[in-house]
């Protein structure tokens, strides 16, 4: 399998040296090592608060990705959606109905071996698809689009599916207002 | 009219260098300005007191005195605190500063970042510091701290809806979410034809104005919105462990981000660095433009201390009905009706 990877990758078109982004590479590399640590320290950490900040280095890694991309938009949204957001929900959530604080070990029940399965099963799918469908994909070599061309498109081209997920949304919150108020 | 010309060239790394040192002054300075300002001065006059006297003429090192004090302290944490979350807590809450201030821009040419996305960064990252929060109110590892906590980001959380929507009218009438456009679009505009002192959008968006200053209150959780700190119920809620030099981090956060607001609304609805009656593509405007933004931050923290020294706290459940139920509609009838306006005209 490892072999059949390596051979795809060489596949690849070569860049030419000139066109090496060497201050892009070393960031991605700084970040890429410390997504990697904090992914790793997530999901082996034996605190759930712990696990969550963990992810917040995770998300912000992400983030920082697409500032490396050119891709501000889709960075601040990743800023605002998952760390000023998801995670805070998440914190919230922990400290809400845990009632501890401070170290607190074994608050994981373990399941190692389905989850190195799961995340073996996962990487392999993953990158077997991104290796085969992107193989032949070109990067464009033209600036990123900008936030008002993103504005344009979403309201556009793509104002069908930009409205269905707002409604499935809107179904979902007033779902979860339900849930909570059925006691009522 | 070009009255000031750079001569010297600056590579890039040069001026990212400036720029770096510049928003640490940024950071910094608003807040000892508001701290002996307001919060020694303004506030002692209010309660009918002098406030600091002795340190420096008129008390005007009490400012070097406190820090002094808090640097000496001794470094205190509760035994079952969690140690690393604890002392990174403060730390979080400050960088979420720190990238606030890099939206704010200053003159035409002195900005810290100039991208498209600018008003919406700044939303952003001024939610990173309800994390830190929630890693102090957790880490301390005490009732007081986790109670202030939860109090602090339910309030943050419930505030940030009427921040971000208060400003959509402003982005709406600009056409743009890059703050230094929506600047120079206050300097070029025109009031039915006059344009003797550009267009600032607090005539047109002054509900908007007072959305963000109320939502503003909130976000920095002070009086009447102090309720995660509010001393009669939970001690200081989650900086009840902090002493020392984690203290003054907050103490600074909480004072650096009320310049940084104050900045901001002066941006949006006061027409930020610009002066009227000048070009505002001037290069003059790299000096005066800090100058007359400072003027206008600090106008705009007038009333946010104003309010803050003034009022009596709120309960819990008015705080929320207030943002829910009145600000949050508010906010949105007036982006309704920014929208019509801008269709029609």
């Amino acid at each position: 399998m490892v072999s059949l990877f390596v051979a795809q990758i060489r596949g690849l078109d070569q860049l030419e040296s000139s066109e090496v982004l060497v201050a892009q590479n070393v960031f991605f590399a700084i970040i890429a090592l410390v997504m990697v640590l904090a992914a790793l320290k997530m999901v082996t950490t034996e605190n759930i608060v712990h696990a969550a900040l963990y992810l917040v280095i995770v998300l912000a890694g992400a983030a920082g990705m697409f500032i490396l991309l050119g891709a501000e938009f889709i960075a601040v949204t990743q800023i605002l959606v998952y760390i000023g957001a998801i995670i805070v929900l998440f914190l919230f959530g922990i400290m809400l109905t845990k009632g501890s604080f401070g170290t607190e070990e074994g608050e994981f029940i373990e399941k190692s071996q389905m989850a190195v399965l799961v995340a073996v099963l996962i990487v392999t799918v993953a990158s077997g698809s991104f290796i085969d469908s992107f193989r032949y994909t070109e990067l464009s070599r033209e600036a990123p689009s900008t936030t008002a061309e993103i504005g344009d498109t979403i309201f556009s081209q793509f104002i069908i599916p930009f409205e269905a997920i707002s409604v499935l949304l809107l179904a979902a919150l007033i779902g979860s207002v339900v849930i909570a108020r059925r006691d009522q | 009219m070009t009255v000031f010309n750079l001569a010297i060239e600056l590579a890039y790394w040069q001026q990212t260098v400036i720029r770096s040192v510049l928003a640490l002054v940024a950071v910094l300075l608003p807040a000892g300005t508001l701290v002996y300002l307001y919060l020694f001065k303004m506030m002692s006059f209010m309660q009918s007191r002098l406030g600091p006297m002795e340190a420096g003429p008129y008390g005007s090192l009490q400012l070097l005195a406190e820090v002094g004090k808090f640097l000496q302290k001794e470094d205190l944490y509760p035994r079952a605190a969690d140690r690393v979350v604890f002392k990174a807590a403060p730390f979080v809450v400050l960088a979420s500063t720190f990238l606030l201030v890099l939206v704010l821009p200053a003159g035409p040419d002195a900005w810290f970042i100039n991208i498209d996305t600018g008003v919406f960064l700044a939303l952003a990252v001024s939610s990173i510091s309800v994390i830190g929060i929630l890693m102090a109110g957790w880490g301390s590892a005490s009732k007081y701290s986790l109670i202030g906590g939860l109090r602090a980001a339910g309030q943050l959380v419930a505030y940030e809806l009427p921040l971000v929507l208060a400003v959509m009218g402003v982005v709406i009438q600009a056409g743009t979410l890059n703050v230094q456009e929506i600047v120079l679009a206050q300097a070029n505009g025109e009031i039915f034809g006059w344009g003797g002192i550009g267009n600032p959008f607090l005539i047109t968006q002054f509900l908007g104005f007072i959305i963000f200053l109320v939502a503003v209150q909130a976000e920095l959780t002070q009086p009447p919105f102090d309720m995660p700190v509010a001393e009669s119920e939970i001690v200081t809620g989650y900086l009840t462990e902090y002493t020392g030099m984690r203290f003054l981090l907050f103490f600074i956060g909480e004072f650096a981000t009320a310049g940084i607001f104050s900045a901001l609304a002066a941006t949006f609805f006061l027409g930020g660095w610009y002066f009227p009656g000048l070009d505002p593509t001037d290069n003059l405007f790299n000096l005066l433009g800090p100058v007359v933004l400072i003027g206008k931050m600090l106008l705009v923290s007038f009333l946010i201390f104003w309010f803050r020294f003034t009022y009596p706290r709120f309960r819990e459940d008015q705080l929320q009905q207030l943002a829910w139920k009145v600000l949050v509609p508010l906010s949105l009838l007036n982006i309704v009706a920014t929208g019509v306006l801008k269709v029609i005209f």
